[in-house]
């Protein structure tokens, strides 16, 4: 395959007939490309543009120079939501990376209950965030909820009213909801792992904790950071879930960017400031994305050292 | 097959696993089924004394059927085209290997998978106003298509360059059209992947919040998800009529899910793990 892409690209370079051929086929990928670039795209430089004006989201929109930035930026709220931003990326990480992986390892076991349990693992994925909050919701309740039917002290606090207490609450529903999808990705690297670097350990005499740190921990290293990248990119976006659950409270507790953008925005009618946001928001992304990617070197690194 | 070997670890954490899991999922199937005051009274995990299908009735008379149909038509309307063009694609960025155009555009796609694209929901919104598709169920459908193009694209090449190249200079030597081969060659055996990507496309659409929380306003155009939250608001005292609300949303998923599991899981870990 190495061999023949530098004669493909040279060939298509002197446009003679294989040339000819890939352009024939080009014109295949133009309606995914268009819809892309309009609402992908043309967007993404839209909500720049959109930083430097000032909108009420119905009237005309005037272009305010650097305002918006300005007072963004030197708003106090921005460090706060930044950090609960952080907070929850970080924690909701740490608390769903160890519990996929054991999972991922324990699901790629072919035993017949296990594949019964995996039926069963999987029913959070299939729920809306909007159903899980308000299941959450309705069962952390002071009042009526579980702790408080089942007459238990510690489960009947105010789990949604107390600033840490919330927080806490996000990571565990956040948890609850994609650890499913990650053990997935998980079990299929595991069962990616070639059996005879197992049986050639065995025979080495490297008992079961070894085996897991020296063979499928190093040998899901690019496994790790695709679901790692996933799991915080995707947490920038974790807007509908604490929209629901908390609403941004108690207070600004758990008022992460993402619903920072939609409040200045959609409720405060503010696009200017809001898409200020947004575009920190694509920067932060790109940013995660890069450094994660940096970790795992380069892709054609990482496909010969997994041969 | 000495894989299967004792993993104490992973076994307990599959045990606690299953117990947070279904600990909810069972309370809420139980307390959809309670009185208000049964729910009130009574053990949370007891079975309903007195169950009532009461709740279950509320929720269906309050137009429940109108925003299940309307789920139904953006999650068809955005998974069909979606997943025929970034097929296409997909079958492009492959079989045009060398080409600079479309490794850039691969490049553009790849991209999107980095970038949190709810952050442009903003000129999203700005541009469904001026096409005067604001408050229309297609308002939600295009950018949902846009939205699902990166993941899709990325698992189809996957699948795409599985297929041996000898099958297409084959078919080349006897005259056949890329758009032939596409048709005949590449889509039957991709099929799988098709599914696959259908399924979780479909899933982020039916379970989408934050596009029809914008970009619609009326009552009409509302769809489960946002029906539920609204619901929520005003029955926020009958718990258990909510709870049936969310049963009810849930309840097509779940039976699709047990239908086409195998499909869905062997699907996304062999589309994730390359």
């Amino acid at each position: 395959m190495t061999a023949a892409a530098p004669t493909v690209a040279k060939v298509a370079g002197r446009t003679t007939s294989r040339a000819g051929r890939s352009g024939s086929v080009a014109w295949m990928a133009l309606p995914a490309l268009a819809i892309f670039l309009v609402f992908g795209i043309v967007p993404l430089v839209g909500v720049l543009l959109l930083s430097f004006t000032q909108w009420d989201g119905l009237g005309a929109i005037h272009p305010a120079g650097i305002s918006n930035w300005r007072s963004v930026l030197s708003d106090p709220g921005l460090p706060h939501a930044l950090f609960v931003t952080f907070e929850i990326m970080i924690l909701s990480w740490a608390v769903q990376t160890p519990m996929s992986l054991l999972l991922g390892v324990f699901l790629a076991g072919r035993q017949r209950y296990r594949a019964f349990l995996a039926v069963l693992y999987f029913v959070p994925l299939l729920l809306s965030s909007a159903a899980i909050a308000i299941t959450y919701k309705a069962l952390l309740d002071p009042n009526f909820g579980l702790g408080a039917g089942l007459h238990l002290d510690f489960l009947a606090q105010d789990w949604l009213g107390k600033t840490n207490l919330a927080i806490g609450v996000v990571i565990f529903v956040v948890s609850w909801q994609f650890i499913p999808f990650h053990s997935l990705i998980y079990q299929g690297g595991v069962r990616q792992i070639p059996t005879t670097m197992y049986e050639a350990a065995s025979i080495d005499g490297a008992g079961r904790v070894r085996q897991f740190f020296s063979i499928t921990l190093p040998q899901l290293k690019y496994t790790i950071i695709t679901s790692s990248t996933l799991m915080v990119v995707g947490s920038l976006t974790f807007f509908d879930l604490i929209f629901v659950l908390t609403a941004g409270g108690p207070g600004d507790a758990t008022r992460v960017l993402a619903l920072d953008m939609y409040k200045r925005g959609f409720q405060a009618n503010l696009m200017g400031p809001a898409s200020v946001i947004a575009v920190l928001l694509v920067l932060i992304g790109l940013a995660l994305a890069l450094i994660l990617r940096r970790l795992g070197g380069s892709t054609t690194a990482s496909q010969q050292e997994g041969a | 097959m000495r894989l299967i070997r004792r993993n104490w670890l992973g076994g307990a954490a599959g045990w606690l696993w299953l117990l947070i899991v279904m600990i909810p999922l069972y309370w809420i199937v139980v307390s959809s089924f309670k009185d208000q005051a049964g729910f009130f009274i009574q053990n949370p995990f007891a079975l309903p004394a007195d169950p009532t299908f009461e709740n279950y009735k509320l929720v269906i008379e309050s137009d429940f059927p109108r925003y299940f149909m309307n789920s139904v038509i953006v999650t068809a309307g955005t998974i069909l085209p979606a997943v025929a063009i970034a097929f296409m694609a997909a079958y492009a960025i492959v079989r045009g290997a060398g080409s600079r155009f479309l490794a850039g555009v691969n490049g553009l796609f790849l991209m999107g998978l980095a970038i949190p694209l709810q952050a442009t929901i903003i000129p999203v919104y700005l541009l469904i106003i001026k096409m005067h598709l604001y408050d229309s169920l297609l308002a939600i459908i295009l950018p949902s298509i846009a939205f699902s193009i990166p993941l899709s694209v990325l698992v189809l090449t996957n699948f795409i360059r599985d297929v041996p190249k000898e099958l297409f200079e084959s078919m080349r030597v006897d005259g056949a059209t890329e758009w032939g081969m596409l048709r005949t060659l590449a889509l039957p055996l991709t099929r799988p992947a098709l599914v696959t990507v259908s399924i979780y496309n479909g899933l982020a659409v039916w379970n989408g919040f934050l596009l029809p929380l914008i970009l619609t306003q009326s009552p009409e155009k509302r769809t489960l998800p946002l029906a539920l939250w609204t619901f929520q608001g005003q029955y926020s005292v009958n718990v258990p009529a909510v709870l049936a609300s969310v049963v009810l949303t849930t309840l097509p998923i779940v039976i699709l899910y047990a239908l086409g599991r195998r499909q869905l899981l062997s699907g996304l870990t062999a589309g994730f793990s390359r």
